[in-house]
């Protein structure tokens, strides 16, 4: 009798440890299956569906990627995407990397906290803002060409441009490579730089051969994630960059915008997705492949 | 490592530069929403209130206003729940899947926010539910939740994983020692991942252009000025957003700065 009733008082307990366990388990199952995952397909599906008479109807064709995929409008986005992208984060890596080196190596502790405390908060503030402020700034006859004029300089072209895109796309991403750059080169073995000055490398040397290798997981990933930011991002090319030709991210803008084309704009945001993927699944192999040699 | 002077002060310089780049559209839009040029330039115009009147007496404005505090409060609430109950189920279990829950979990930031508006919006049409305030704030909460989620994580692992044993040893259930234990030693990263949540709902621009219908949120408004022309209104918006976003991500990293030099 007392053994049946602990059975049961162990049953219940272990279905109160199950029910507490589930309480905290599912929410997040749930709501990311029917919110993230559930639109993600859904639009991996649309783009095979077909509109008839301004309406989507729900379909199998291949009409809207031989479409997209056979004009060359396309492709000339998809080159002038990755190139800006490529370019952006080439220049963001560069411009950020000293900044990070400064606040890694030669900052006291307390300097850098601060430094990073001011660096997030722009990450959360308004984007489109600060690009419409660019674009004041950046104009024929905005702050920086006025300045310029006293020193009898310019006036310079910079909206419109590839230049004005990438500043656009460094408001986006520099703050967080600085960051994601920082927390790589603190992480490194200070010894080991220290050796390698005493015993006479050159300071650039040092640099290349000690401190980016030691550093490499953590620069890639700021790599990955500045690239990703920008190539997603439909802000700067479109009020800095003038948008003609129009970027990926435009032209799904453009296309659900102006009509009712949606399988097309999906199948521009698949192959995104999928450039992304192979980008970032390249990136997370670099940076943790094994030293050769 | 050398201690060059030269050098060092070079990098500070440098370092000084890369802050100005990274400050300064945020200090020209407060600048140019008192200047009274409708295009700004150097030399400044003549200080004045104009624009913060026409924005003040903008019933569309209000309208907005309105619609971007119910959506951000609301999405702050629902992914700081949801963020608490999966760092708690990361600290606490392991179970097989791991990887695959915390995939599913954290990837959203990955994912361009073209790409999830273009997504949300058809699955919501699908649905039937899109154009409503309720579609803006289901499609922020899957954005933000990994960001509550991550700052919860952090501070749980800050805690001595023994205190939740000891409470149920001396006889508390699994929900008071919750309640009692993890909820209060949390609470700073709870707070902080609510405003941080919520400044990111309140900026996000391309998921509540897609989807919100009429339910116009600041940013769509801002979005929209900006499309037409020239409007130095977008200033004092824009000064006003600011004030709000950075008002609220420096409370969140406060709250959990001074928490952590008190327990030191």
């Amino acid at each position: 009798m007392s053994e049946a009733t602990s059975t049961t008082a162990a049953s219940s307990a272990a279905r109160q440890s199950s029910v507490f366990k589930l309480t905290f388990r599912l929410p997040i199952i749930i709501w990311q299956s029917l919110f993230f995952i559930g639109p993600l397909c859904f639009m991996v599906a649309m783009s095979f569906f077909i509109v008839r008479n301004y309406r989507m109807q729900e379909d199998f064709v291949m009409k809207n990627w031989l479409k997209m995929l056979g004009r060359d409008y396309f492709w000339d986005s998809y080159v002038l995407t990755w190139g800006l992208a490529g370019i952006g984060t080439v220049v963001t890596m560069l411009v950020a990397f000293p900044a990070a080196y400064t606040l890694a190596f030669k900052a006291s502790e307390a300097v850098r906290r601060w430094a990073i405390f001011m660096l997030i908060i722009p990450f959360f503030t308004s984007y489109l803002v600060r690009i419409f402020s660019w674009y004041v700034i950046l104009a024929e006859s905005g702050v920086i060409n006025a300045g310029l004029s006293y020193l009898g300089l310019g006036p310079f072209v910079m909206l419109n441009t590839k230049f004005g895109t990438v500043v656009g796309y460094m408001t986006l991403t520099l703050p967080l490579v600085i960051i994601l750059q920082t927390f790589a080169l603190a992480n490194i073995d200070r010894s080991l730089v220290e050796a390698a000055f005493n015993l006479g490398c050159r300071p650039f040397r040092t640099i290349y051969r000690v401190i980016l290798p030691m550093a490499r997981t953590g620069l890639i990933i700021a790599a990955v994630f500045c690239f990703i930011l920008s190539f997603g991002d439909f802000v700067s090319p479109y009020y800095l960059g003038g948008s003609k030709p129009p970027t990926l991210p435009i032209l799904i803008v453009d296309t659900v915008k102006s009509g009712q084309q949606w399988p097309r704009a999906a199948v521009v945001a698949v192959v995104m997705m999928v450039t992304l993927f192979v980008v970032a699944f390249a990136g997370i192999m670099a940076a943790y492949r094994r030293r050769v040699g | 490592m050398s201690d060059n002077r030269p050098l060092r002060w070079f990098l500070y310089g440098y370092l000084a530069l890369v802050f100005t780049f990274i400050f300064a559209p945020i200090l020209f839009s407060v600048i140019f929403s008192f200047n009274s040029d409708r295009f700004p330039t150097i030399p400044l115009g003549s200080f004045t209130l104009k624009w913060y009147q026409t924005v003040w007496n903008d019933p569309d404005v209000w309208e907005a206003a309105r619609t971007s505090l119910t959506v951000s409060l609301s999405t702050a609430t629902i992914a700081t729940l949801l963020g608490f109950a999966t760092a708690y189920t990361d600290y606490r279990y392991s179970f097989r899947l791991k990887p695959v829950y915390l995939g599913l979990v954290l990837l959203p930031p990955t994912i361009p926010l073209i790409i999830m508006a273009l997504a949300m919006l058809a699955w919501f049409a699908k649905l039937g539910i899109s154009g409503q305030v309720m579609s803006i704030i289901i499609a922020h909460s899957v954005l933000t939740a990994p960001f509550a989620m991550a700052i919860i994580r952090l501070r749980l692992s800050q805690m001595d994983p023994s205190l939740e044993s000891a409470a149920w040893n001396l006889g508390a259930s699994q929900w008071s020692a919750l309640r009692r234990v993890i909820v209060p030693f949390c609470l700073p990263a709870i707070i902080s991942s609510f405003c941080l949540t919520a400044a990111v709902s309140f900026d996000e621009f391309a998921i509540s252009w897609f989807v919100s219908g009429l339910n116009k949120t600041i940013p769509v408004i801002i979005l929209e000025i900006v499309t037409g022309n020239i409007d130095p209104q977008v200033n004092a918006i824009g000064s006003f957003v600011f004030l709000v976003s950075m008002t609220l991500v420096i409370i969140a990293q406060v709250v959990l700065m001074t928490r952590r030099k008190k327990e030191v």
